[in-house]
Formats: structure tokens, C-alpha cells, sequence
């Protein structure tokens, strides 16, 4: 998807601001959106349903303003919470403001969320056929504008590079249709752009970009 | 509120509050969530996993030839070894920085980062500016961080894009021969594992 959210190369952001000792969280509720985010397992509510976000809506909200739209809509589409119940707790909670959620424990969930989240799951499957590319091959990363998500930016698409090393194969992760994951697994490459190719006379000197590029993207050059 | 977003976003940040209390109180009343299971996570996030696991990984790294070796070779496993795995971690590729070369990394489309070494990211890692100008400008970026590097040494930008998630291994700094692992430890930051720092050489015992 052509999204603001592939920013890669933009101008206009101004310089990066830091902060000094910044908390993990800044506010409470940034700390339980992110609890909610790992432990509820929906299909969707990943980047897909943030990259679709309005751009002004989403170049306006915090990173877990975000997380909180794309699991709320997920948890909402795979039917756990209707639109109804919650637009009914938020009017109780507008009006009480010191009530707080009910406290509900549950150890046996806590050692699941745990080993869940302690677990290496590799990206990498089992091989099938053999990989189109080598190190050190020359190759272009195609001109794709899909609907749907992808992981190829904008800024890469058409340029030339080099194939770095292999990582092995990993699912595909685009989507098309929107919404819908494409199946299936296929190599993917580490591929060296160098700045000149990337961003012409531009590009600042002795620089270069290392990217991740499933198979499907790339064509030899 | 502790300051740190000046954009005049108070209203909307009450607003957030309040749609996640109503969606915490509902998932915890059905059953599909609990309190207890939202609190571990905050608290391993804010005590347990963080920059400094990945700065035991970097100290290891320059005095055990062996382990370093190992680090380079295959991340994720030797990462395991001292302890760290899991979320947003099962595929850690570490890219070593020399005089040579100078890696650092970005997530242009989103905000991928190793959470086992590192933690959860930094606000800068997320933001626009660093993920629109980290690929086109990053000598100017490093610059704003403090960090000016000869035209002679080549900047490798890695754009954290596949599930791949990388960490980088920062030069030791000179004056440190004589320092333990454990000292080490102390010295290594954070945004020298993101790549837009180096270490300082430490300065001389007064």
C-alpha cells in the first residue's frame, strides 16, 4: 500500500527529537494497550489495519494511539467486543472518572503469556526448490504499487542492488486483497542499494541501504 | 503527564485512556484476558527486558574471541545463550561496526527492534523524522546524535523490513583493555546497539 506510513526518503519531518532517561512507558495506559497488544491473539490488528488509518489520523496519533485503533478493530471484526458494548463502557467511564476495571487474576494465563513470549520461533521454514539468487547477483527490485500491505517501500522499488546473503525462507507477508495474507513461503534476501542508486546526487557519500527482500520482489538486472 | 509530547495531544491521550480502560474492562469480564496477565507484561518490559541484556551480549562479545565468533555467525543463538530469547527476537542478525564500517538501523515502515536485547524502542526509533531520514540522510542523522564520521568510513543503513530483527556490535572503545566484562557491561548504551552512537573511551580515574 502506497501509505504515509512508508516513509523512507521523505523530507519534511523536521530532526530527530530525543529524550533523555525516557521512561519505558509514558503513561499508564501506553503500558496496558501494550499488554493487550501481545497477550490477544486476533487475526488482523497488526501493521495492515495501521497503515490503513487515514493518513492525518495516523501521522497525528502516538505509536500505542495506533496499537490501540488496529487491535480494537481486530478484536471488534473477529467478534470478542461489539462496537455497541464498547461505545456503552467508554460513556461509564466518561462519566465516572475514577472507576477503574474490574481486577481479574489469572495465573494459569500469565505462565501461558509467559512461555509465549520467552519461545524462538524462526521465521525460516524448510526449502522448496532451489533460491533464484546468489550473493554477490545483480538484481533490481520491481515496480510493485499493491492495494494491500507489503514490506517492499517505495523508495527501493525499481533499483538496482546486489544480493547480499540469504536468510532463508520466510512466509510471504503481503497482502492481496487487502486484508488477505498471500500463502506461501519464499527466500528471502539481505540486498545492498548503494545511496548513489537510491537517492542520485543527493545521496550522501559512502553510504549504502541494506534491505529485506522476499524473492518476489526482485528480477534480475 | 511527564512532558514528553509537546504537540498539544493531552485531550486525545485522555481520550486513549479512556477507550483502553473500556477495552481492558470488557476482554478482563469475557474471560480472553487478565489483569495479572497485562501487569507481567508491563513489569518484564519495564525491569527485566531491556538495553541492558544487550549490552551483556556486547561485553561478551569483546572478550570472549570465541563467543564473538559465534555472535556473528548465528545471533539469535548465541544471544540464547546468556539468556535472551523470545518476542520480536527469534531471528537476530548482529552487524559488527569497525573502523571501517558503520551500521545502523531503522524501520522505515513500522518500528521493528530486537525486544529481547534491546527492550521496547525508544520514541526517537519511532518517529517520522528518523524513519524518513535515516535512509536518505544518515550522516546528517548521526550528526544531530553526536556522531561525525569521516567520508572514509562506509554507512550501512539496515532497514528493519522482514522479521529479521537486527542488533549492532559497537567498536570497544580504547582504554578499556584493562576493564572486566562486568565493567564493560556498564559502559555499552543503547544507541550505540541501535547504531547512532558510538562508546566513549571512559574517562581516566581522577
Amino acid at each position: 500500500m502506497n501509505g504515509v506510513h512508508d516513509m523512507g526518503g521523505m523530507h519534511g519531518f523536521g530532526p530527530v527529537l530525543r529524550e533523555e532517561n525516557e521512561p519505558v512507558f509514558h503513561e499508564s495506559w501506553e503500558g496496558r494497550v501494550f499488554g493487550l497488544v501481545v497477550s490477544t491473539r486476533v487475526p488482523g490488528g497488526g501493521r495492515p489495519a495501521i497503515e490503513a488509518m487515514p493518513p492525518a489520523e495516523y501521522l497525528s496519533s502516538s505509536y500505542y494511539e495506533k496499537w490501540l485503533h488496529a487491535k480494537t478493530v481486530a478484536l471488534i471484526a473477529a467478534g470478542y467486543v461489539t462496537q455497541g458494548e464498547l461505545d456503552d463502557r467508554l460513556q461509564e467511564y466518561r462519566d465516572n472518572p475514577g472507576l477503574k476495571p474490574k481486577r481479574v487474576e489469572n495465573l494459569a494465563l500469565v505462565a501461558e503469556q509467559r512461555e509465549r513470549m520467552a519461545g524462538i520461533f524462526p521465521p525460516a521454514r524448510d526449502p522448496e526448490g532451489e533460491a533464484e539468487y546468489l550473493p554477490g547477483d545483480a538484481v533490481r527490485a520491481r515496480n510493485i504499487n499493491p492495494v494491500g500491505h507489503t514490506r517492499l517501500p517505495r523508495y527501493i522499488r525499481g533499483h538496482l542492488g546486489t544480493v547480499d546473503r540469504i536468510y532463508g525462507w520466510h512466509e510471504i507477508q503481503d497482502q492481496d486483497p487487502p486484508g488477505v495474507t498471500i500463502e506461501g513461503i519464499e527466500p528471502v534476501y539481505s540486498v545492498r542499494f548503494e545511496g548513489g542508486e537510491l537517492w542520485g546526487e543527493q545521496a550522501e557519500p559512502n553510504s549504502c541501504v541494506y534491505i529485506d527482500m522476499w524473492e518476489s520482489y526482485l528480477e534480475p538486472a | 503527564m511527564s512532558g514528553h509530547h509537546d504537540d498539544g495531544h493531552t485531550h486525545e491521550q485522555n481520550e486513549a485512556e479512556l477507550r483502553t480502560k473500556a477495552l481492558e474492562s470488557l476482554l478482563v469480564e469475557k474471560g480472553i484476558v487478565s489483569t495479572d496477565v497485562i501487569d507481567d507484561v508491563v513489569r518484564a518490559y519495564e525491569q527485566d527486558i531491556g538495553p541492558m541484556n544487550g549490552a551483556k551480549v556486547v561485553a561478551r562479545a569483546w572478550t570472549d574471541p570465541d563467543y564473538r565468533e559465534r555472535l556473528l555467525k548465528d545471533g539469535t543463538m548465541a544471544i540464547a545463550e546468556l539468556g535472551f530469547q523470545g518476542a520480536q527476537g527469534s531471528e537476530i542478525v548482529v552487524l559488527e561496526n569497525t573502523p571501517e564500517t558503520h551500521n545502523m538501523v531503522v524501520c522505515t515502515l513500522c518500528s521493528c527492534y530486537p525486544w529481547p536485547i534491546l527492550g521496547l524502542p525508544p520514541t526517537w526509533y519511532k518517529s517520522e523524522a528518523y524513519r524518513s531520514r535515516a535512509v536518505i540522510q544518515p550522516r546528517a542523522v548521526l550528526s544531530e546524535f553526536g556522531l561525525e564520521l569521516d567520508e572514509s568510513v562506509e554507512v550501512r543503513v539496515w532497514d528493519s523490513n522482514s522479521d529479521v530483527r537486527y542488533m549492532v556490535l559497537p567498536e570497544r572503545p580504547e582504554g578499556t583493555e584493562a576493564m572486566s566484562e562486568e565493567e564493560l557491561v556498564g559502559l555499552v548504551k543503547r544507541d550505540s546497539m541501535i547504531g547512532v552512537a558510538k562508546i566513549p573511551s571512559p574517562a581516566p580515574a581522577v
